[in-house]
């Protein structure tokens, strides 16, 4: 583990090679202009994903994990939400160059997402069955009956039972995580090339979370899509996951894969998620936290925005932002003492 | 859902006896002579008084007086007045007027208050939506009778652009300047809540997943967010159709417009009590049937209200 280099900063495509990648999210930056300041939500990401490879990206709330899935979506709020700086290449096209409409026509077809709360997120005075058939009628044409007829099958391919019936019903007929199934029936009905999930499990119960992590996984196997999963859970990605991006004030700070993460994490912000998770064989302990609070945004520390919280923070930590190192082919670490956490027992 | 209807038209009866009870109450309540000025320069002849207490049992305590009153009513018996002309036919021929007025002026706010709630509430903070902020600010704050002999002084009087008056046959194109008069406070009103309501809804969670899907921006606000915002705009249209017919006392009185209002009226002040109970009886009836209209309008657009 000597071969240290910084993460390939200048893009392929810009050097004129295409990159091959599916979705590939670099340097992008977002702030949010408020009444109280400038909150600088996601300041340089870099990520991809490719079809069939299922990327979880891993935070707590406010690391900008869902903004930079808004931002690929298009659908963030402007204003408050600017982009500043980066690129969204899909197919090796930046999206962020390209018109409204062109746009559009990525969403859903290209690029679908599964929102978190599905009953807020379906519309409460159509029938699951109109918010599914209305894209077969609007995007591919079809008539009325048979985009009706393709909704049922939507429902029946996530697996919910009577879907010939169901279909013609309102979104708060349904159970949680029923309506969790039909959003997810609705976002694939275009067929899309890769998937985004909001933490599409939060909102549910821990019996109903495994059967749509269970479904979710099936479905990108299937048709080999590309699946970004947010969620601020690591229980819930370690079986579905092929990388895991760990993303703290709005940057990566830790990527790789799943075996490589849980096995030794190389970031301190990784180790101490990693620990305050509840353990059966540490019954009747105090359960590990991490010390302190997520920063704010309108003013991030300086250096490291991890090391006011670090348990291993040194000198250099304020003083210089550590930049995402390489530390092999598939894992990458934003932390200066990376190589030692990884070299470690 | 026909269990609900029913139920809400039972409820209707004990309303019903309540309003009109209280109506009786109240006219009755009204100090003065209903014979007084009846019969010209003298004072009526003591005979006719004492046939006319008799026919109409003035002697008689109010509430006994309020039960041969709807005693005759249910039998589709509005009485009489005091001159002998039947209440009924004062009604029915009032009643149309007054409908005909605020059924324009129900489709002036309709019409305005919609569209300018719509644009104003898609973009916020331009130049349409402080234009609109400041005109309905002004329609609140002016009193009907202001607006009223303004606009008839104006373009009545000065440009003669309208007939100052609405003629006898009360035709539609003659109402549209007084069910703007009518209707004016109700349509800033409707212009806000739509307003309101449209930028509410906009940033909700299912536009955006309209907006996620793909679909063109018209179907997004067109079909997505229009169907949500205007329930609650539909549901004041509908039971504000009973507050113009109730509220068109002023306007009918500035244009003469012979309706509801100007019968009332002129009924309170000629102490013409049945007149008076028989009118706000009907208008009772309305009120409560738009009502029970809009529940079901409600209950029509939005799913998650079922009625059991």
């Amino acid at each position: 583990m000597s071969n240290v280099y910084v993460a390939d900063q200048p893009s392929a495509a810009r050097e004129g090679r295409p990159s091959g990648r599916l979705l590939e999210v670099e340097d992008l930056r977002v702030e949010f202009r408020t009444r109280d300041g400038v909150a600088k939500v996601i300041n340089g990401v870099n990520y991809h994903v490719d079809a069939g490879e299922t990327l979880a990206v891993l935070g707590e709330s406010g690391s900008g994990k869902s903004v930079t899935a808004q931002t690929i979506m298009g659908i963030l709020d402007t204003p408050p939400g600017f982009v500043t700086g980066g690129e969204i290449r899909f197919h090796g096209k930046d999206m962020l160059k390209m018109s409204a409409e062109e746009r559009r026509r990525i969403r859903g077809e290209g690029i679908a997402m599964v929102f978190q709360d599905a009953l807020s997120a379906l519309n409460p005075v159509f029938t699951v069955g109109f918010q599914i058939a209305e894209q077969f009628r609007v995007r591919r044409g079809m008539s009325r009956r048979d985009a009706k007829i393709r909704a049922a099958e939507m429902l029946d391919q996530v697996k919910i039972p009577n879907a010939k019936q169901r279909v013609n019903e309102y979104p708060h007929q349904f159970s949680g995580g029923m309506r969790q199934r039909v959003m997810i029936a609705m976002s694939l009905a275009l067929d899309p090339e890769v998937l985004i999930a909001d933490e599409p499990t939060t909102a549910l119960d821990v019996t109903v979370q495994a059967q749509i992590m269970d479904l979710l996984g099936e479905l990108q196997r299937e048709r080999q899509m590309g699946l970004i999963l947010i969620t601020h859970d690591l229980g819930v990605v370690a079986d579905v996951a092929d990388r895991i991006a760990v993303m703290y004030a709005g940057r990566i700070v830790e990527e790789a894969n799943v075996y490589e993460l849980y096995a030794k994490p190389a970031h301190p912000y990784t180790i101490g998620l990693l620990e305050s998770i509840p353990r059966i064989d540490e019954k009747g302990q105090q359960l590990r936290t991490i010390r302190g609070l997520p920063p704010s945004l309108l003013k991030i520390p300086s250096g490291c925005p991890f090391h006011p919280r670090c348990p291993m923070a040194q000198p250099v930590c304020p003083e210089k932002l550590p930049p995402l190192l390489q530390l092999g082919p598939t894992r990458a670490s934003a932390c200066h003492f990376a190589e030692e956490l990884v070299n470690r027992d | 859902m026909g269990r609900y209807v029913l139920r809400r038209l039972l409820q209707l009866i004990p309303v019903f006896f309540g309003t009109t009870l209280l109506i009786y109450a109240l006219v009755w309540a009204v100090p003065g002579d209903p014979f007084a000025g009846k019969c010209g320069e003298r004072a009526c002849p003591p005979d006719y008084i004492q046939f006319m207490t008799e026919k109409y049992h003035l002697d008689d305590p109010w509430p006994l007086q309020y039960l041969y009153y709807m005693g005759h009513l249910l039998t589709g018996d509005f009485g009489q007045t005091f001159g002998g002309r039947d209440i009924g036919e004062i009604i029915a021929q009032a009643y149309p007027n007054t409908l005909k007025l605020a059924l324009v002026g129900l489709a002036i706010e309709a019409v305005i208050g919609l569209t300018a709630g719509i644009l104003t509430g898609l973009r916020r903070n331009g130049f349409l939506d402080n234009l609109v902020l400041v005109s309905t600010l002004f329609l609140l704050a002016i009193p009907t009778f202001v607006s009223g002999f303004l606009l008839q002084f104006i373009l009545g009087t000065q440009f003669k652009i309208i007939n100052p008056t609405v003629s006898s046959e009360v035709p539609f194109h003659e109402l549209i300047v007084p069910g703007f008069v009518l209707a004016s406070i109700s349509m800033a009103y409707v212009a806000r809540l739509t307003r309101t309501s449209i930028a509410e809804n906009s940033r909700s969670d299912y536009v955006r997943t309209a907006v996620a899907k793909g679909l063109p921006q018209r179907r997004v606000v067109g079909v997505h967010l229009f169907r949500n915002s205007l329930i609650p705009v539909l549901t004041f249209l509908g039971t504000d159709l009973g507050s113009l017919m109730g509220g068109a006392i002023i306007t009918e009185g500035i244009f003469n417009i012979n309706g509801i209002g100007r019968e009332a009226y002129r009924a309170i002040t000629t102490k013409e009590s049945a007149t008076v109970v028989g009118i706000v009886v009907v208008l009772v009836l309305v009120y409560l049937l738009m009502n029970l209209l809009v529940d079901l309008l409600y209950a029509a657009l939005d799913p998650r209200i079922r009625y059991e």
